[in-house]
């Protein structure tokens, strides 16, 4: 650590909900997606889940919309070091979608892909027990098309590329494949907490 | 194992580069060795990095600012200067109000103040100089296109290479005595003398597309979402692949 010259920084507040390295960004909520924003209706928006389960599936708009609703609040992290306090996603948690699928005792990992083919790979850990949704309201309000509406992959307890926009399936698989940022230098896991930004963090 | 995963969608997947995960792990401690206005708002900061391993047009960092408690703040920064050997890169940064960072680099940093930098960054908005490229950028988003159109001179390329850049006023055109026949600058609150003034439309863009060389360009878009969503919608209006877009967004 090198002290900088002058440097003061901000008030200091106290907030043990931010990781390290991350500030808050208050009302703001920076886009920061790679490609361009696609025009995707809800009406052609499907979801699958394949690979390593029982019964691959694919899901309309409608058909996702009839699963048990489900809400996330609480924060998200994004890994160019805003956070963003309180928000509120309402979708339907993954687990609604494992329970239709049925992983095998095989899978380990999964690589989640967009419409637009971004992907980005998560252990199949991270998207079971409560911790992962399918979101598609923002303050319940549709989710802009450029936060990810129609829907968009919600894993809050992981930087948010790993929360993939307009999500369009899940590949299960029984080892490991690097994703869109991950291929370019970016950690595989990405847990903000122990500030997995780049590769070898 | 089961297969390797292809999506059944893909986007600008030619050119990207591989990252040293070395040069993106480290943090080193880098000295100001000059700082220069290049509008009232933004001002370019050279940097003498001790191990900089070289950088692909286009990549950007992550710069440190640590206070007397050990507070420190991160962002990431565009590298503006072309891949040289002088151990020298530089950054152009806008001044941000209220910005903690930037706000230091404006108005407390001088020449031999020290900062930490990890990088470069990122392979995607990358160009290593092989393709015929398209740039388009609004405010400090020239930043990393500068850093192209700069290493397209140096090296004297003969790959085709077009830049197209919106800045409020002359005042406000960042490196605007750089520029040569490869740019057109796009005013939106004031021009020079006989310039029009007004937001990028599809009349700039349509004459780059219709030039197009063969094999097609590929795009590397830079600014604000607002900006990046506009001209983004414009290139793929006038018939740019939208998998051969590039977007970096500020944020």
């Amino acid at each position: 650590m090198h002290v900088t010259r002058g440097f003061t920084g901000r008030p200091r507040v106290h907030n043990p909900g931010l990781p390290p390295g991350q500030y808050d960004a208050g009302d703001d909520w920076p886009v920061l997606s790679a490609e361009v924003t696609p025009d995707l209706a809800a009406e052609e928006w499907t979801f699958r889940i394949d690979g390593l389960v029982a019964e691959p599936r694919s899901w309309t708009w409608d058909e996702a919309h009839a699963l048990p609703a489900s809400v996330y609040e609480g924060d998200i992290h994004c890994v160019t070091s805003w956070s963003k306090f309180g928000v509120r996603f309402g979708g339907v948690s993954l687990d609604a979608f494992w329970d239709a699928v049925g992983p095998l005792e095989s899978a380990t990992h999964v690589v989640a892909y967009s419409h637009t083919g971004y992907t980005t790979n998560l252990p199949l850990a991270d998207l079971r027990g409560g911790r992962a949704w399918i979101a598609w309201e923002y303050d319940d309000r549709p989710l802009a098309p450029e936060h990810g509406g129609p829907a968009r992959l919600l894993v809050p307890h992981l930087y948010f590329w790993k929360s993939a926009k307009w999500i369009a399936g899940l590949r299960v698989l029984d080892h490991d494949e690097p994703g869109f940022w991950e291929r370019n230098g970016y950690h595989d896991r990405g847990n903000p907490w122990e500030e997995q930004r780049y590769s070898g963090d | 194992m089961t297969e390797t995963f292809t999506p059944p969608t893909r986007f600008a997947v030619p050119g990207r580069i591989e990252v040293s995960a070395q040069a993106a792990t480290s943090w080193q401690t880098a000295t100001i060795t000059e700082i220069r206005p290049e509008t009232p708002r933004a001002a370019t900061v050279r940097l003498a990095v001790p191990v900089w391993a070289g950088h692909v047009p286009g990549q950007h960092l992550m710069l440190r600012l640590t206070a007397e408690d050990g507070y420190a703040a991160q962002r990431h920064y565009s590298i503006a200067s072309a891949p040289d050997d002088s151990g020298h890169i530089e950054l152009t940064l806008d001044h941000v109000a209220g910005g903690e960072v930037s706000g230091w680099f404006h108005t407390v940093a001088r020449p031999g103040d020290r900062v930490e930098v990890r990088g470069p960054l990122s392979g995607f908005f990358a160009w290593p100089g092989d393709r015929p490229a398209l740039l388009i950028g609004a405010g400090s988003g020239v930043v990393p296109l500068m850093s192209m159109v700069r290493h397209h001179r140096a090296r004297g390329l003969d790959v085709p290479l077009r830049l197209l850049v919106s800045a409020r006023s002359p005042e406000e055109l960042i490196y605007a005595r750089e520029y040569g026949a490869e740019t057109t600058p796009v005013f939106t609150r004031s021009a020079p003398t006989g310039l029009p003034v007004g937001r990028m439309s599809a009349a700039h863009v349509a004459p780059l597309l219709a030039e197009r060389p063969p094999g097609g360009w590929e795009a590397y878009v830079c600014g604000s979402n607002g900006f990046a969503e506009h001209a983004s919608r414009l290139l793929v209006a006038a018939g740019q692949p939208v998998d051969r877009i590039r977007i970096e967004r500020f944020g």
